[in-house]
């Protein structure tokens, strides 16, 4: 993400961003995009509105047209009664919005988006969610990361998953979805019984810690034996499949640190 | 290079604006610590002084009070200021996913510390004529001269900034840097005093005697040729340092 923002020499290969070489047109580039950072690096020294003022200095957005898009940046975020606010007033998800507005501020054609939601309240994410998807709506172009896989599956038209920087599958999350974990998963407790019926009607499973996980098309044929063998001894559950169980299943359930 | 000096004007109109918004508590302190140092040792230790090299006392420290504030605002703004910008606000890297490189805000952050010389510089100024340690009008010039001098150690103290590992280790330069140099540039006393190898590795190694030199010809209407050498010390050390600064800030930043 760093070397497609110019921020970070290019480790090897080739890299294009609207077509020009990040090592030869870096200003270029960076006066095309707009970078949401996972950490917030707002400017403590100024309120909410003088930020995305003194972020358009940068780059050499006219003061009057900047003042203008300020304006209705804080608007469109709903920040507009925090305008004269100083930073460390603001909640963690006001803070995140105005990150937002201050990409935006240079109408950029890419907008790199680094975890939009991390830490946030399911308002806050949800009002980010929203205002990320009227941007898409109006024909932007969002590159976003994201640890959540709900937030991948409602944003994304096209998802990459990547494990220790090597690209595992790419596509849509639905058509990811319904290739790698089938339309459902049934969740059953992990007993010698269960585990035998599974076996001897020949349904592949994964072992979940003390569930075992069925990812299939076919739920209720096999629901109904398990029904059948052990009601009143385990649990069982059907759930649809998740962007988060293709993403366990192909990246392992060991802790990554 | 017209746009790249509009960049570097950018990130100085930053810290301006972020400087101007909290004036009151940036303008009196240097106002009032300079003022404590010409009231306690010009008029109250320099009673028993009659005169350095023929100067009273008052007049004879005036301008090194001068040279030591220029030193200090542009020191600590590009240690502790810079440092708390780049490492705990983050303001650098908001900046350089702009159109403004990483040179480019390091040379405004130095422009900026030097700038800060030049605001105390102007501020002492007046107090200086009123009691009448400063003669005029040659004494104007002691303000562009703080923009010199304060690039100086804008580009000395960015070196320390690019380098340190956290906050607390810029302590080291500021005990062990600038408090000898405080003391023993022929600031409180005539440099001819000390012994002649030490008086010599003062004038190599220590920035502010020459900056004192320039400051006391200049109040005391005693430009001479000899100080056209501190100016050149001063004009290599500066280049030295501010691209050297440029270099380490590069190689800490860009990752």
């Amino acid at each position: 993400m760093k070397m497609i923002q110019c921020i970070s020499p290019k480790s090897g290969g080739s890299l294009e961003v609207f077509g020009m070489d990040v090592d030869t047109h870096p200003r270029e580039i960076k006066s095309r995009i707009g970078v949401v950072p996972q950490e917030n690096n707002l400017d403590p020294d100024f309120t909410a509105y003088r930020n995305l003022l003194v972020y358009a200095r940068y780059f050499g957005i006219p003061k009057s047209v900047a003042e203008e898009r300020a304006e209705s940046l804080l608007g469109f975020m709903h920040l507009e009664e925090k305008r004269d606010v100083l930073i460390e007033k603001l909640s963690g998800g006001m803070k995140r919005r105005l990150i937002i507005a201050r990409a935006l501020v240079n109408e950029p054609e890419l907008l790199i988006l680094d975890e939009p939601t991390i830490g946030l309240d399911p308002q806050a994410r949800h009002l980010i969610w929203e205002t990320l998807r009227g941007l898409r709506a109006e024909g932007n172009t969002l590159v976003l990361t994201t640890h959540y896989l709900d937030e991948a599956e409602r944003l994304c038209d096209r998802l990459v998953i990547m494990d220790h920087g090597r690209i595992l599958i790419e596509g849509a999350p639905a058509e990811i979805v319904r290739e790698y974990a089938g339309n459902e998963v049934i969740e059953v407790e992990r007993t010698e019984k269960t585990a035998t019926l599974l076996d001897k009607l020949g349904v592949a499973y994964d072992v979940a810690g003390d569930m075992l996980q069925v990812f299939t098309d076919r739920a209720d044929d096999i629901v109904g034996e398990l029904l059948d063998l052990c009601r009143h001894e385990a649990a069982v559950t059907v759930r649809p499949a998740t962007l988060e169980d293709v993403f366990l299943r192909l990246t392992g359930r060991s802790l990554r640190e | 290079m017209i746009e790249c000096i509009q960049r570097v004007g950018r990130v100085w109109q930053r810290n301006l604006e972020a400087f101007l918004r909290t004036y009151r508590v940036n303008f009196i302190p240097p106002f009032i610590e300079p003022l404590l140092y010409l009231l306690a040792l010009g008029f109250g230790l320099g009673t028993y002084i009659e005169a350095v090299d023929g100067v009273p006392y008052p007049v004879f420290i005036a301008p090194a009070l001068v040279s030591i504030s220029v030193m200090n605002s542009a020191f600590y703004e590009c240690t502790y200021s810079s440092f708390v910008r780049m490492y705990y606000q983050k303001t650098f890297d908001a900046i350089i996913a702009t159109p403004v490189s990483i040179d480019e805000v390091i040379a405004g952050e130095m422009i900026w510390g030097a700038t800060r010389g030049v605001i105390y510089a102007g501020l002492m100024l007046p107090v200086l004529i009123l009691f009448g340690v400063a003669a005029m009008p040659s004494s104007l010039l002691l303000i562009p001269f703080a923009f010199i001098a304060g690039l100086l150690f804008a580009g000395i103290a960015m070196c320390f900034t690019a380098i340190t590992p956290s906050i607390e280790t810029l302590n080291y330069p500021s005990f062990l840097f600038i408090t000898p140099m405080f003391l023993f540039s022929g600031t409180f006393f005539p440099l001819e005093l000390l012994p002649d190898a030490v008086r010599c590795a003062a004038l190599a190694a220590l920035p502010l005697t020459h900056v004192v030199e320039i400051n006391r010809a200049i109040t005391l209407e005693a430009v001479s040729a000899a100080n056209l050498l501190n100016l050149a010390w001063i004009a290599v050390a500066t280049t030295i340092f501010c691209s050297l600064a440029i270099r380490l800030m590069r190689r800490r930043l860009v990752v």
